[in-house]
């Protein structure tokens, strides 16, 4: 009946292939859409050249949200941690691949967005402990 | 006397149509369509009316204060009051309660004193309470609710007591649909020597309200929840109270006389409306009233509680959905659920693609939201102008969400 829930929203919000915990992960990050109370927490962990070497998600929340952070995961694997960082709303657009409108669009950047504040806090975290 | 679909057609809006289907507007609680009585008494003011009011003495001018002074008349009338003097018109029911939580909180209040509210509260009856209790240090306490999602009445006996000072209860639940027993909490505040406010926003579009009966001090209630347009609300006080407590805002035509040093304050009701009001809105208001009297609450009762009974049984034979709040008997229009396994904002979207507008989230009542154990659930409002067709669509929806899904 409709494009925004396409079989690999409603696929992958069910059977999610990123979902779990990662034990001492290099970046963790927890963040939440107080509008709707999606949550999205994402663990990852880092290969010496700041690539992704693993990672997973916990959350709870629309089929939106949750299906987007899995995609996500999945897509992200290998990439270094300063190209995730570029990464933007058309990103996801064509990732998900389906139309959303501005209210929509916010449950599917959730994901990213936890990614890419766990990574900034990760750097800062770097510098500091250089100096 | 008008039948549905003559009510039907004063809405304009519900021939649009969304997604290529007819629009089922279910979203009710959050605010309702106008009929194009009140959509042309509000153009009609811009075209033949406009003028700043209690100042001019040009034709316009004192045209506009008259019939901006009949509407407050004609919601007194409406509510059973007893006259414009105790008639405050604000934007709405959150700055109703604000003005009291500020006039009558900020000055009445002593530390040690207790606001007493309930476990359904809208966030509008609670953090003004939260943030003024907190200024004078003064208590917050909450009368709890019952496993069925009523009001506990022991817990209300025992809450209510000698250290009470005011009492601000919701009429309807906006999350639930329950209505709670404002009557019979009223005379527990008034045993204790207690301000009793009523918050109506969703009782009054729904239910005859009658100030005196109810036993209440104050009640609160929005236009646009009643047909009415945006940016109207409105304020009731008993004159003796709001006679003795301290303007909300200052500023122009709240005054009677002012020196550079020090100001004295109008008449009532003009003493709680500062600045220049909203004139088109209050005039859509006595319109508005008009219309929902001309139709006649019994009429609407007949046609809401129909739906809410037709819509709580097809909702029951779903094995999928968990229904909210009470049985049928103790709410107004409102049904809130949950679909097992598929988030309300997703259910949102998908019925409206087939047209059929509902409310997903918390509600405005976050608290309430985690006592029942969930962050949202999807919320189904019916109003004079729905039908069971409207129910039928929004079942047939469901049914091919949870399939979607599953």
């Amino acid at each position: 009946m409709s494009s925004l829930y396409r079989e690999l929203i409603i696929d992958r919000y069910k059977a999610p292939l990123f979902k779990g915990k990662l034990d001492s992960p290099d970046i963790f990050f927890h963040d939440a859409n107080p509008l709707c109370g999606d949550e999205v927490s994402v663990y990852v962990k880092l290969d010496e050249n700041k690539n992704i070497k693993e990672a997973k998600f916990e959350g709870s929340g629309c089929a939106i949200s949750q299906a987007s952070i899995d995609l996500v995961l999945e897509d992200l694997q290998g990439a270094n941690i300063s190209e995730v960082l570029k990464l933007d709303k058309d990103y996801i657009m064509e990732l998900l691949n389906i139309p959303l409108t501005p209210v929509r669009l916010k449950c599917a950047l959730l994901g990213l967005k936890v990614l890419q504040a766990g990574i900034l806090v990760y750097m800062k975290k770097q510098e500091n402990d250089q100096e | 006397m008008k039948t549905q679909q003559e009510i039907i057609n004063d809405f304009p809006i519900l021939k649009v149509s969304v997604n290529g289907k007819r629009l089922v507007y279910l979203d009710n609680a959050a605010t309702t369509q106008k009929p194009k009585q009140v959509i042309d008494a509000i153009s009609n003011y811009y075209l033949e009316m406009n003028a700043n009011v209690h100042r001019g003495v040009h034709y316009l001018s004192e045209l506009a204060s008259e019939e901006y002074e009949e509407a407050h008349r004609r919601v007194a009338k409406f509510i059973n009051a007893n006259g414009m003097e105790e008639i405050i018109f604000t934007r709405n029911t959150t700055e109703s309660l604000n003005l009291l939580a500020y006039s009558l909180g900020l000055n009445e209040l002593k530390k040690g004193d207790k606001v007493v509210v309930t476990r359904f509260e809208h966030h509008s009856n609670l953090v003004p309470w939260q943030q003024i209790t907190r200024k004078v240090g003064a208590k917050l306490e909450f009368i709890e609710i019952t496993d069925d999602g009523r009001l506990d009445m022991e817990s209300a006996e025992k809450i209510i007591d000698d250290n009470t000072k005011i009492v601000s209860i919701v009429h309807m639940s906006n999350a639930l649909g329950t209505i709670l027993p404002v009557k019979e909490v009223s005379k527990l505040a008034k045993e204790h020597g207690a301000y009793m406010i009523a918050d109506g926003a969703q009782s009054a579009p729904h239910m005859k309200i009658d100030v005196k009966d109810l036993g209440v001090d104050f009640f609160a209630f929005s236009g646009h929840k009643m047909l009415a347009p945006m940016g109207i609300g409105v304020l009731f006080g008993k004159q003796e109270i709001l006679e003795n407590i301290q303007p909300f805002l200052y500023g122009g035509d709240m005054i009677k006389l002012v020196t550079y040093d020090e100001a004295q304050w109008n008449h009532l009701p003009w003493k709680f409306e500062a600045g220049t009001p909203n004139v088109s809105g209050g005039i859509g208001l006595k319109v508005a009233v008009d219309y929902l009297e001309q139709v006649g609450f019994d009429t609407i009762h007949k046609i809401e509680s129909d739906l809410t009974n037709y819509a709580y049984e097809k909702l029951s034979e779903l094995p999928y959905i968990k229904i909210y709040g009470p049985e049928p008997k103790y709410r107004g229009a409102v049904i809130s659920f949950a679909m097992e396994g598929i988030h309300p904002h997703d259910i949102a979207t998908l019925l409206d693609e087939d047209g059929v507008a509902v409310r997903a989230g918390h509600h405005c009542a976050q608290p309430l939201m985690k006592l029942l154990n969930t962050d949202a659930t999807t919320r189904a409002s019916f109003y004079l102008y729905n039908t069971r067709e409207d129910v039928d669509i929004l079942i047939e929806s469901l049914q091919k969400i949870y399939k979607l899904f599953s």
